[in-house]
């Protein structure tokens, strides 16, 4: 059953999702990429179309997949209808873990928050928090959204180290360098 | 005011790009700054729980902000409002843009040729800031290699970040009760 299959995926997604969107970015792929309910393309697109859309990844992306992974898993969940269900019950259960530690848990955390336990745990949060952002880079490597043939592999690795660079030694704001990119594979493509 | 928590939530939500840390500066000047609702240093306060916790940073700050405000109803309006626009946003993209369209549009599809390389730069770029931020040098940058291969290796078990997360948090808390006790014993020993 897809949708008790997304619950339980977003609820693990809600509850471990430490570190901001893109280190929840690997929970999604574990939970949803890799599982095989949506491809890795359409997982590029969703992350591109959040950097576009105001709001959270972690809530865009919630939605989108909601949305799309009933249809994708059965013909008989295509309905837009169901697709509704799906994006509903996303984002209401991604929210949930962090709704129900933050209202009950918050005030605990906060009497500890400078005791040595805590200050552990982050510590020790924070190397695996990079791990996460990495091997979500490193999964999303591949012939989805580098493309098969080497002229398109040339290019993408061109417009990535282009678009890298930017990033790092700039501060061109993502939006325009993802609408950059969108002309530019207009015109190479 | 729970429908002003509402629409003040909704309307941090409609308007900025790039999730929680872009929505804090929106959120103190909303809640402390126009409307009162909050002292600065109540709002940082709570703004330090919403960052201790798993989640969406967005949805964290809102949902402590409601909570210190009118309590259960304050956290759920508050909460909603911030996901609201995001969700009909995503809800319409995700009805007519559909993958099926980017794939069969030629342009649609060259578009996204060009974007899909640049979204994976976007991601690795924070590689970077976030190591040099953790304070990872040449000496701890095994950790999140280890962590990332093996995520990528999708093999069972060993592929599930959730592994990682709750190691990360074991091993820290261990590391740090541990010296503590090594302190205090050297302390004692000093006293004595």
């Amino acid at each position: 059953m897809i949708f008790l299959r997304l619950i339980w995926s977003y609820l693990k997604i809600g509850f471990f999702g430490f570190g901001g969107g893109y280190a929840m970015l690997a929970l999604i792929q574990n939970e949803i990429v890799t599982p095989g309910w949506i491809t890795e393309q359409m997982f590029t697109d969703i992350v591109a179309i959040s950097q576009m859309t105001p709001g959270p990844i972690g809530i865009n992306s919630a939605t989108y997949i909601g949305y799309v992974a009933p249809g994708a898993s059965s013909p008989a969940l295509s309905s837009p209808l169901w697709g509704i269900l799906g994006s509903l019950l996303c984002t209401l259960v991604v929210i949930l873990p962090s709704f129900v530690l933050v209202r009950y848990a918050g005030h605990y955390i906060s009497r500890h928050r400078d005791s040595a336990a805590i200050k552990g745990i982050f510590a020790g949060l924070r190397p695996v928090v990079v791990g996460l952002i990495a091997s979500a880079a490193l999964l999303l490597m591949n012939g989805d959204n580098f493309g098969t043939t080497s002229p398109d592999v040339a290019k993408s690795i061109a417009m990535a180290a282009a678009a890298l660079f930017i990033v790092l030694f700039t501060k061109i704001h993502p939006i325009l360098i993802i609408i950059a990119a969108g002309a530019i594979g207009w015109l190479i493509f | 005011m729970l429908g002003k928590l509402f629409w003040t939530f909704a309307k941090i939500g409609a308007f900025t790009f790039g999730g929680g840390w872009a929505m804090i500066s929106i959120i103190e000047r909303e809640i402390v700054d126009k409307y009162h609702w909050l002292e600065r240093d109540e709002f940082l306060d709570l703004l330090a729980i919403a960052q201790s916790m798993p989640g969406i940073l967005a949805v964290n700050i809102s949902v402590v902000v409601g909570d210190k405000l009118r309590g259960l109803k304050g956290s759920i309006m508050s909460s909603l409002g911030t996901i609201m626009p995001s969700f009909l946003i995503i809800l319409l993209i995700a009805m007519f843009l559909t993958p099926e369209l980017i794939t069969n549009n030629p342009t649609l599809s060259a578009i996204f040729k060009g974007i899909r390389p640049v979204v994976v730069a976007l991601i690795i770029a924070p590689v970077f800031t976030t190591a040099r931020s953790a304070g990872i040098g040449l000496k701890t940058a095994w950790i999140p290699a280890v962590v990332a291969l093996f995520i990528w290796s999708k093999w069972p078990v060993v592929s599930n970040p959730i592994l990682y997360i709750v190691l990360g948090a074991l091993v820290g808390w261990y590391l740090t009760a541990r010296s503590h006790k090594l302190l205090n014993r050297r302390k004692d020993n000093k006293q004595q």
